[in-house]
């Protein structure tokens, strides 16, 4: 951490459209950002908000999700079914304070080397401004809050039955589930 | 998830592919880098893994070092997966134990830092090294494959691979939208650079393929959905009504002198407009199959609906019935039908369009009546057209004394298409050949450069230069008929900076041709997305490979062949028409299709019964176990998108390959290294 910070985005794109897009950007050599690493899933239909969630606490500045255009999913409607629980996801990130900016939807298809290597700079830019999310740092301190908290609350009730530390070793794990 | 699993061992291989990763990723340090991770057993760098040598060294380690997981750094899974998977396999292994990572396509390729570039390759082989250790055996599900084949489209490329694939002694459905097969190449008189008649190469190919035990031919139809998957596919045909029953049609055309309208009225589609025909028609006299066709929107027995549609009237004296007799194939009450065909595999040739000559308006065309675009040449040049070949401009009189041939319409232009059509240098020089032969007329090339790549073209050029036609160098700026001097009084004057004199010049010409150029098809989107293909920039499809999989697309058992491939002429169309056949024919000689495990199932012990995924699947896969209260996946069915795995409120369904571990392990190899 103590190196000059960039930011790492992971992506997470699906393998008939937006993938080939990124492998068309290559075959063309284009260049783009190299703060990107891809994911492939099948289709963006795969993608469980906690991967998104996943990538922020493990150290990501920021999520991009590639599906195919609406009506072009391989399987139909997954893009679909990816966008409703992305708008879910949004408000509540919004809620946990982190800027929309940092996980964004894109439909590339195919064709759209070009795109992906548009938005990877773009989205590359936007969280250089942003600064680092540091997750993994904020869970940390959220954890010793959590801990000082527990210990405070023990101290004061005597440290009778111990429920006070298996409360923090709770909250410690959900916090660790998000 | 503690398992009754061997320790992992796994090895890697980081691929220099000669110098296209190796400059811009130091492939010894990401080596390096790997052989220090938990599990992996060996780590090597290598020139080219995907070489003989490189996939015997897979092999060799897996035996000597016991390794139980593979993989590999170097291009896009999209091209090497299967080969890596097989070397994997050779080695004693179950293929999926297996993952490759793709840093020249995403990494060397698009970066220009090398230090970044190797940390990238570095992450990402952490991600498939975290990964791979998640992995399962799984076995390929083989599914046999329908020997019919569906050939969309009926050009020269069509009727080609369909004649191919039917003389092998297989089925051939062979959709066509208009009345007549023969797409294209049907209108044309001569074809160059050979000038050998059109007609005569083509109409003795399309009666065969009319004719042909195993094809059977479905014309004036059109697909309107696409089931299933490699090997077996429901397609749904669209039979459009063409008020004639095919059978009983023995395509005499007594019918149409009969008609009503003693003389024929309509503008003729086949002619571009430039002849007309009846309301009962048959394109042109060798149509395949030789079945009339009466068109609902001239035909007097037929009126407005109320949903704007036709609707049979009954109003006409029906003479076209009369003389048809006891034949009795006139049925004005035929409507349109739905048929369905199971097949193995699809050829799409479904053509292009050439490039609406309205959109260049400079150029006059629709405002001059003597601006013609190259395909209306084609039909007045033919022997077969609507003036017998004898070339007449509008006034249908007389002949032009000079012609303007402008090379390049709607292409190699910003404005419109940017990409150079192929074909319209040769064949306006052909029509410049054809139009002198006819008329004796001076014609004038207008083009920006003369492009004659094929065998025996550049060799037509020079026989053009001998025969004394004129070429100028330049893209021209306008057609007009506003004359400057009295010999341009009543002409069409093309104005054009010569660049090779290197002034604007000012040319009259009694007529002018516009060589418009290749697009895709109108519907080219509706057609890619019904069978789940791709388009490429300018929206001809897109192959999987521009030079290893020229006729594949990234569906497997789709093929393309043809102009809708993008622009080519006949020999290449008919080239790429049986590379697809032998594709097909490759595909159903195999018999079977081994499919990616990557379907979804559910853990019973954990499925809630809540029913979320049921709905969220496109192809009803998931059921509902009343009695156990538990939803199951009909494995068949599934095609492993993973929807309904990514929505399991409780965490239930897990998807083979890309499964919660894998993934969730990938996403922490990516982001553990700085
Ligand atoms: C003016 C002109 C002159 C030319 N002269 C020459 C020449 O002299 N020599 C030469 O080598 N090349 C020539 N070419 C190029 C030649 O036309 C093409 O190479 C050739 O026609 C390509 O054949 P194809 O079968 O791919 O496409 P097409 O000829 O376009 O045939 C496609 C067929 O598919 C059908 N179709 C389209 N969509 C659907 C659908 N959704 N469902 C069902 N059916 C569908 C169409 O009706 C058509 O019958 C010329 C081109 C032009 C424009
Ligand atoms: S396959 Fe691309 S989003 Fe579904």
């Amino acid at each position: 951490m103590s190196k000059e910070w960039k930011p790492r985005l992971v992506a997470f794109f699906c393998n008939w459209c937006t993938y080939t897009a990124a492998d068309l950007a290559g075959v063309s050599r284009l260049k783009y950002a190299p703060n990107v690493r891809v994911i492939r899933l099948m289709c963006s239909g795969r993608i469980d908000p906690q991967f998104i969630l996943e990538a922020l606490t493990k150290g990501a500045d920021g999520v991009l999700i590639g599906g195919c255009h609406p009506n072009d999913c391989h399987y139909v409607e997954g893009n679909y079914k990816m966008l409703r629980r992305f708008q879910l996801l949004k408000r509540m990130l919004g809620d946990m304070g982190i800027e929309p900016e940092r996980v964004r939807l894109e439909w590339i298809s195919a064709a759209e080397g070009e795109k992906v290597r548009r938005v990877v700079n773009e989205m590359t830019e936007q969280i250089a401004n942003l600064g680092p999310l540091g997750m993994p740092g904020r869970f940390a301190e959220w954890d010793r809050e959590v801990e000082s908290l527990a210990a405070q609350i023990e101290a004061r009730e005597g440290g009778g039955c111990g429920c006070g530390s298996s409360g923090a070793e709770t909250a410690e794990k959900e916090v660790a589930h998000v | 998830m503690a398992k009754q699993e061997q320790e992992v061992r796994i090895g890697f291989y980081v691929c220099h592919c000669g110098t296209n990763i190796a400059a811009m990723v130091d492939c010894p340090e990401v080596a390096q880098f790997v052989g220090t991770l938990p599990g992996v057993v060996l780590s090597k760098d290598y020139k080219y893994m995907c070489s003989d040598p490189g996939q015997e060294l897979i092999q060799q380690d897996i035996r000597e070092h016991r390794l139980n997981r593979v993989v590999v750094a170097s291009c896009s899974p999209l091209l090497h997966e299967p080969t890596f998977r097989s070397a994997t396999e050779k080695g004693g292994l179950n293929q999926f134990y297996f993952h490759m990572v793709n840093i020249r396509e995403h990494d060397s390729w698009v970066h220009t830092d090398r230090a970044e570039a190797t940390s990238k390759a570095k992450a990402l082989a952490q991600a498939a090294v975290h990964r791979v250790a998640h992995h399962k055996p799984l076995e390929t599900k083989r599914v046999s494959i329908n020997p019919t084949t569906l050939v969309v489209g009926a050009g020269i490329a069509g009727i080609h691979a369909a004649m191919t694939i039917a003389n092998s002694g297989k089925k051939v459905i062979l959709v066509e939208r208009e009345p007549t097969i023969g797409g294209h190449m049907a209108k044309f008189d001569k074809t160059f650079p050979t000038l050998d008649c059109a007609a005569c190469i083509l109409t003795p190919k399309m009666s065969d393929v009319g004719s042909h035990e195993n094809i059977q031919v479905l014309s004036y139809s059109e697909v309107t959905k696409v089931d299933g998957f490699v090997g077996n596919y429901t397609v749904t045909v669209k039979r459009k009504p063409r008020y004639i029953d095919e059978e009983a049609c023995i395509g005499c055309q007594d019918c149409i002198p009969a008609c009503v309208f003693k003389q024929p009225k309509f503008a003729d589609e086949f002619n571009e407009g430039l002849g007309k025909r009846r309301p009962v028609y048959i394109p042109f006299p060798q149509a395949t199959p030789q079945i009339v066709a009466i068109d609902p929107n001239t035909c007097l027995n037929f009126k407005k609906g109320e949903d704007g549609g036709r609707v049979v009237s009954d109003k006409c004296k029906k003479t076209c019935v009369e003389a048809c007799g006891d034949k009795n194939a006139i049925d004005f009450t035929q409507v349109e039908r739905i048929e369905e065909y199971e097949v193995g595999s699809v050829i799409v040739a479904t053509g292009f369009q050439t490039f609406d000559a309205r959109r260049a308006p400079a150029y006059g065309y629709g405002r001059f009546p003597n601006v013609y675009t190259s395909l209306e040449i084609e039909r007045l040049v033919n022997a077969s057209g609507p003036t017998g070949g004898h070339v007449v401009m509008r006034d249908g009189k007389s002949e032009p004394r000079s012609v303007g041939i402008i090379h390049c319409v709607g292409s190699r232009d910003k404005k419109t298409n940017v990409w150079c059509s192929r074909v319209c240098c040769m064949y306006s020089m052909k029509l410049a050949h054809l139009l002198k032969e006819h008329t004796g007329a001076e014609i004038y090339n207008f083009y920006i450069d003369v492009r004659t790549p094929g065998k025996g073209y550049e060799e037509f050029y020079n026989k053009l230069l001998d025969e004394g036609v004129h070429f100028i160098r330049g893209r021209v700026g306008e057609v007009t008929d506003w004359a400057m001097t009295p010999d341009e009084e009543g002409k069409l004057v093309i104005r054009v900076e010569d660049t090779l004199a290197g002034y604007v010049r000012r040319i009259p010409v009694d007529m002018v041709v516009l060589a418009t150029g290749l697009e895709p098809q109108q519907d080219a989107q509706d057609v890619r997305r019904m069978f789940n293909m791709s388009c490429g920039s300018e929206g001809f499809f897109l192959e999987r490979h521009p030079k290893l999989a020229p006729v594949n697309t990234f569906n497997d058992g789709i093929y393309i062949a043809g102009a809708c491939q993008g622009p080519k002429d006949i020999p290449d169309t008919v080239a790429q028409a049986g590379a697809a056949a032998a594709e097909v024919l490759a595909l159903i000689d195999k018999g079977f299709v081994e499919q990616e495990p990557n379907t979804a199932f559910i853990l019973e012990d954990e499925c809630s019964g809540c029913k979320s995924c049921i709905p969220l699947c496109p192809y009803t896969a998931i059921l509902f176990d009343e009695g156990k209260g538990r939803a199951y996946i009909n494995e068949a069915l599934c095609k492993g998108c993973g929807t309904c795995v990514g929505s399991c409120p409780s965490g239930s369904i897990v998807q083979n390959l890309f499964d919660d571990e894998e993934i969730f392990s990938e996403i922490e190899g990516v982001l553990a290294y700085e």
